[in-house]
């Protein structure tokens, strides 16, 4: 397996949606190739830091006021 | 009479119960949808639109298009994935609107072959989280998806973010699932290679 071919299945391997035989063919190429061992890492902790921090938090009191904002609109339709 | 029960023990999803009582005009019932996915519709118009009152503006326009189109609302979806479905498009009517006479889509500047080919090998510090102050971190993470394209963007947000499924996103947002599959695979090596900047373990040398 090369790595294009790896790289091709990356992302079903993060989400777990690959088949045990595609499984081992991957994890294969994996024990010969620590560029794609770095990629994997990195892409899943990628995914992880992104999934973990608030980036576009929506404060309280803005939340109240679009709240109020929109029911009082709903309750005039 | 069996058959009428197996067909009947489909669970309804405590969301539709909601849709239900507020097409009947039950306003709380419609509140307490709001109140759970204001935040999401918020963080998605954020990415989509990168303008505090834009997001804000989506957040009230798409609750309110989607209490007038409830009736709408067919049931074969979730209330969630249909909900994200008229932020996206709100959230795109206002970028364009800001920026006036260039077509806005989230099929834009798709077309390049930037992360297609991981090039920074470099493996990350093993707790890279621990080198920055959590608002330097939020930053960082900001400054690097902002430099995505929307298209790219977007899906990863929905995808990575919101947890949607890969067919939820492709109904969210039009596009097919083969082309949600291959925008996820470049938005996480895109941002994959742009974070290793910031994280790559600065005691030990790049993978050779």
């Amino acid at each position: 397996m090369t790595c294009s071919e790896f790289l091709a299945h990356l992302d079903d391997l993060i989400d777990d949606q690959v088949t045990v035989p595609m499984r081992t063919e991957l994890e294969e190429h994996l024990r010969g190739c620590e560029h794609c061992v770095v990629t994997l890492n990195t892409t899943r902790k990628t995914i992880e830091i992104y999934r973990k921090h608030e980036i576009y938090e929506l404060p309280n009191e803005l939340r109240e006021r679009l709240q109020k904002a929109i029911l009082a609109k709903c309750k005039k339709c | 009479m069996s058959t009428i029960q197996t067909q009947g023990t489909e669970e309804i999803h405590p969301d539709v119960l909601l849709v239900n009582r507020a097409r009947e005009g039950d306003v709380e019932a419609f509140e307490k949808l709001v109140r759970q996915y204001d935040r999401q519709v918020f963080r998605i118009a954020q990415h989509i639109t990168q303008n505090r009152e834009d997001a804000e503006d989506v957040v009230q326009d798409a609750f309110l298009k989607a209490y007038e189109k409830l009736d709408q609302f067919q049931g074969n979806s979730k209330f969630y994935t249909w909900l994200v479905r008229i932020a996206v498009n709100e959230s795109l009517m206002r970028l364009r609107k800001r920026r006036t006479g260039r077509m806005v889509s989230i099929d834009e500047d798709v077309e390049t072959d930037e992360g297609s080919m991981p090039r920074d090998l470099a493996d990350w510090a093993p707790d890279p989280e621990q080198m920055y102050e959590q608002s330097e971190m939020a930053e960082i993470l900001r400054k690097t998806i902002q430099g995505l394209p929307p298209g790219f963007r977007v899906v990863f947000v929905l995808r990575d973010v919101e947890g949607l499924s890969t067919e939820e996103t492709a109904e969210s947002l039009g596009l097919s699932i083969p082309a949600v599959k291959s925008r996820l695979l470049r938005a996480r090596l895109q941002l994959r290679e742009r974070l290793s900047r910031y994280f790559r373990d600065r005691n030990k040398d790049g993978v050779k």
